[in-house]
């Protein structure tokens, strides 16, 4: 079994992030495949890596980059979202790419499931 | 085949994607970036319907005018997807009766449907993306 991620929210003013990664990290402890996540509307703001949350709290962005690292999780940052928002290749944490919508749509098409998180 | 299918995955496969606009079209960014993802599946050829329900059903209602509010009036979109082989579109009759509109209202034709049609095409779907 294949899923596909959708987040379709900003980290901490939303929980669209938090339960997409443990969703994504359940899955892939358990054996299923999660090969992409992609960052849409404010979601974007996930891969920021000018983001420095207090030690005490859960780095949103950061815990991403690790998951992917550890599991091979394509981050694709869509190119047009970003833009509006100022995410440029020069602020992305590690392992986040920025690329088209194109790559959303091929995981509808390529894997079992797509799952948004969003409002 | 669509005009612009100039995007492929190479798989060759073809879904039914359905594409679930729940909100008024410009006090959040949702409407106008959820387009830009139906034109983009519509380029992959795949079998594209869309959904306007809640107050997404404000997105297709005549006489917008932006000025006031100085966004940008993206109206013109939901006319030319016709152009990229987007015709089923529906919305939902309940969203519709709550706000008092009709399809005379609308600047494109729709299929009205009730909440039993309505879940019936949604289990029909492969892909729901709500937006």
């Amino acid at each position: 079994m294949q899923f596909g991620i959708l987040i379709n929210e900003g980290p901490y003013s939303h929980q669209a992030s938090d339960s997409a990664y443990l969703f994504a990290r359940t899955a892939l402890e358990k054996g299923y495949k999660v090969p992409r996540v992609f960052f849409y509307h404010d979601g974007v703001y996930n891969a920021s890596r000018l983001a420095t949350p207090p030690v005490d709290d859960r780095n949103v962005g950061a815990r991403w980059s690790k998951l992917a690292a550890d599991y091979g999780v394509d981050l694709v940052v869509c190119v047009a979202a970003a833009q509006r928002r100022g995410i440029t290749d020069g602020v992305l944490g590690d392992n986040y790419r920025i690329s088209g919508l194109g790559q959303l749509v091929e995981m509808g098409i390529q894997y079992d499931r797509l799952v948004t998180f969003g409002d | 085949m669509s005009e612009m299918d100039d995007m492929d995955d190479g798989s060759g496969i073809i879904k039914k994607f359905m594409f679930l606009n729940r909100k008024a079209p410009h006090g959040t960014v949702y409407a106008l970036e959820g387009l830009e993802v139906v034109l983009i599946t519509a380029a992959f050829d795949q079998d594209v319907s869309m959904v306007f329900t809640d107050d997404g059903v404000y997105q297709l209602i005549k006489g917008v005018d932006t000025k006031g509010i100085e966004v940008k009036d993206f109206s013109r979109t939901y006319r030319a997807l016709e152009g990229y082989d987007i015709e089923k579109l529906y919305v939902d009759q309940k969203s519709m009766d709550a706000r008092g509109l009709t399809e005379e209202d609308l600047i494109v034709d729709v299929t009205v449907l009730s909440v039993d049609e309505m879940a019936n095409l949604m289990a029909e779907q492969d892909v729901v993306i709500s937006f």
